[in-house]
């Protein structure tokens, strides 16, 4: 239980690890959430799965090297056990024919968004993806995503592949080729999400994104994941993490998000002079 | 012959104040076996032993207490244990004062023996002669119950329902076993290592554990029931509750359950050794007067905190915590504000709290508990200044296993129905007690609940008859 199968780098600093455990392969939906504990000495932290097979009593997790957690994670290699995963968790992204769908994925938001868009695609919606990265290294997930897409839009900041711009900017124009949108899915930076909803506005089309607050059990007990949907307090570990993107009061998601700015940073100073140390010792 | 009374409890030597207050090790350092013994000579040996009355466990307290004033210390633990699997753990963090000790026949004009110290001393002798012998086992029933959560109340069913030769297996949502002993209760009140034992005590009689397993997420009930005879559903009241009052979401304001998680259960305290960072606060307040408040507080005071306060909305007559643990609290330099409601907190650019506002209250008529109602005094508003504040105003039971599960009734708040002769809930083959059938309550209703429902299971394994 919880061994590394197969570890891929999908970008720099972005890993996806498929990762052994039935339990949770059998139950997991999209939209879904895994805790994991990398040792004994580790935090939760909450990773969104990309994919799970029953039959193959596997589940992917895709993760960002951003701090201390997520750096000693990507030193794990194929036949390394994670300690804990507990899951799945949060409410399944709500998935039926609702027509013709747009699914955004934007940076390491775009492996989490992709079992949500063949979910769609599987139940019989048009699914039209768009997918952003700063640039043409951090493109992933293409080739998944225009599986399980019937059209797939590819936009980058510096326009060194796809389209230049925004995913905003491809979604704005969809939008105006009068095209009838009936639902939008969007995972990524809080920024974007922000961006998606108010592009989606002004058309009233109802848009989904999946919340990213900080997360200690997972499961309901300590509310540290506390957004404010439509002026009301939710726990998206157990509410969500799935919420109605017009309602999100994203300003405070981001400073909440800033809590422990100091001492990941502290945490992270202290793991790369010991790891230097390590290295040179 | 009459005996000579020593009217008050021989004293529990402890760690002083000043020192405590800058570490986490234990407070008492509890009864050497000779201050155990002359504190156990204290007891009467009532042949109405009206202290058992007290136990919601039924120990034989006066059967233990004799052990122990003749030095026979293996019979006292044998004599404890048929009634009670977590000593160690019930000698630190019962109530006595309201239980066994409240109703010691020296209670009416002295103090009462010491119980809880005793019954703390004599798990802790035990510990210290190696691994505790386990019981003999009966031949296996082919029966298998799995029990839902690793606090006290499943690891007392486990331990009850194993020792009659069923299978158990527990099911705990977090990384480790012990709920709210470990994740709850701070380290100075509580040592982990204590339950760690007791655990460690049940899987060696041959309870099997299933961590990181989430009961309405990783499985149902419903899909339990498929392999289990039997389910006893001992989930704790894992959701936190928040006053609605403005600012709550702001940088620095913790539930009490995120507070005490990441300080008892994820080690916060010794950040950065360990990764789980907590705001260190150098002016804390808690909001609440029960056990935990008091546990936050002192646990805000050993992270380093200048000044914290506990903000009561009743006066210090009401409130529910423990007398040792506000003794406790006040000798360490706690600040009490009683009849204080915040009504909202004040945050800076970032979102960070940087003030709280407050109004002073006085006592009206008793409510429903039988507690002066506390009301406001208008235009009493004061602002308090903090950079930290923690939310320990109770806890509904957590609502994963009501969800998943639609033919368990609940109550308001989300409580699950029983009767409370077996602890059988509306679903068949179905039990609950503790925190998630009465709310946030103690360690030892949830091991009395607990006893309650295992003689129902194994009568019911036995006759099939729900």
């Amino acid at each position: 239980m919880n061994e590394i199968l197969r570890k891929k780098r999908l970008a720099q600093g972005i890993t996806l690890f498929e990762v052994k455990n039935e339990l949770i392969a059998a139950k997991a939906k999209p939209g879904q959430f895994v805790i994991i504990r990398l040792k004994e000495k580790s935090e939760r932290i909450p990773l969104t799965l990309q994919d799970f097979n029953p039959e193959k009593g596997v589940i992917n997790i895709v993760f960002q090297v951003v701090g201390k957690s997520t750096k000693e994670l990507d030193q794990l290699n194929e036949g390394d056990k994670i300690k804990d995963i507990a899951g799945p968790l949060g409410r399944p992204t709500e998935i039926e024919n609702f027509g013709t769908v747009i699914c955004v994925g934007g940076g390491v938001g775009t492996p989490e968004i992709y079992p949500v868009a063949r979910g769609l695609k599987n139940s019989g919606n048009y699914v039209i993806s768009i997918i952003g990265a700063r640039s043409k290294e951090f493109m992933i997930m293409e080739e998944e995503m225009k599986a399980v897409s019937d059209e797939l839009h590819i936009t980058t900041d510096d326009g060194s592949y796809g389209k230049k711009g925004f995913v905003t900017d491809a979604l704005k124009e969809l939008i105006n080729n009068n095209k009838k949108i009936d639902r939008v899915f969007a995972v990524g930076p809080v920024v974007m999400m922000q961006a998606v909803s108010e592009t989606t506005r002004p058309y009233k089309i109802k848009t989904l994104v999946s919340l990213n607050p900080i997360m200690l059990d997972g499961t309901g007990m300590c509310g540290v994941c506390r957004v404010e949907i439509g002026g009301k307090t939710k726990f998206a570990c157990v509410d969500g993490p799935e919420f109605d993107g017009h309602l999100v009061n994203y300003e405070l998601l981001s400073k909440r998000l800033n809590t422990y700015l100091k001492e990941e940073k502290e945490a992270v100073e202290l793991f790369e002079k010991t790891c230097k140390e390590g290295c040179n010792g | 012959m009459a005996k000579k009374i020593i009217p008050h409890k021989i004293p529990m030597k402890e760690q002083p104040p000043e020192r405590r207050i800058k570490n986490f090790d234990e407070v008492p350092y509890g009864y050497t076996e000779e201050e155990a013994i002359q504190e156990a000579k204290r007891c009467l040996q009532c042949k109405k032993a009206t202290c058992i009355d007290g136990c919601p466990v039924e120990i034989d307290i006066p059967g233990f207490i004799e052990a122990i004033a003749q030095g026979d210390f293996r019979s006292a633990i044998k004599r404890l244990k048929e009634k009670n699997v977590l000593p160690a753990v019930c000698g630190r963090v019962c109530p006595q004062e309201e239980q066994c000790e409240n109703f010691c026949a020296l209670n009416k004009k002295y103090e009462p023996v010491g119980i809880g110290r005793l019954e703390r001393f004599i798990a802790d002798w035990e510990a210290r002669q190696g691994p505790a012998p386990l019981p003999k086992i009966p031949e296996k029933t082919g029966k298998k119950v799995a029990v839902i959560g690793a606090g006290p109340g499943g690891l007392t069913v486990a331990g009850d329902l194993i020792q009659l030769g069923h299978s158990v297996t527990i099911f705990e949502a977090l990384h480790r076993p012990g709920g709210v002993l470990v994740y709850g209760i701070p380290e100075f009140r509580l040592p982990k290592a204590i339950v760690y034992r007791e655990v460690d005590y049940l899987i060696r009689c041959g309870v099997e554990l299933k961590l990181n397993f989430v009961v309405g997420k990783t499985a149902t009930i419903d899909q339990l029931l498929e392999e289990f005879d039997a389910v006893y559903i001992g989930t704790g009241a894992g959701l936190p509750w928040f006053m609605n009052i403005p600012g709550e979401n702001l940088n620095g304001v913790y539930s009490a359950n995120e507070y005490l998680t990441r300080s008892n259960l994820m080690k916060a305290y010794l950040f950065p050794e360990y990764d789980t960072p907590i705001v260190k606060g150098k002016q804390v307040a808690v909001i609440g007067g029960g056990n935990v408040a008091m546990d936050c507080a002192r646990t805000a005071l050993r992270l380093g905190a200048d000044e914290v306060r506990i903000v009561y909305r009743r006066s210090k007559k009401e409130m529910p915590a423990r007398n040792e643990e506000i003794h406790h609290a006040e000798e360490e330099g706690i600040i009490f504000e009683f009849l204080t409601l915040p009504v909202k907190y004040i945050g800076d650019e970032n979102n960070w709290v940087r003030k709280m506002e407050c109004i002073r209250m006085k006592l009206g008529e008793p409510d429903a508990s039988g507690r002066r109602r506390p009301v406001p005094i208008e235009g009493s508003n004061f602002t308090l200044p903090v950079d930290t504040v923690i939310c320990a105003i109770g806890q509904s039971p957590n609502p994963l296993i009501p969800q998943t599960t639609p033919d368990l009734k609940v109550a308001k708040w989300g409580n699950i129905e029983v009767d409370p002769r077996t602890g059988k809930t509306s679903k068949k083959r179905c039990w609950a007690g503790g925190d998630v059938v009465r709310g946030g309550a103690t360690v030892i209703l949830a091991m009395g609940d607990a006893r309650i429902a295992a003689r129902s299971i194994d009568e019911y394994l036995r006759t099939g008859v729900w």
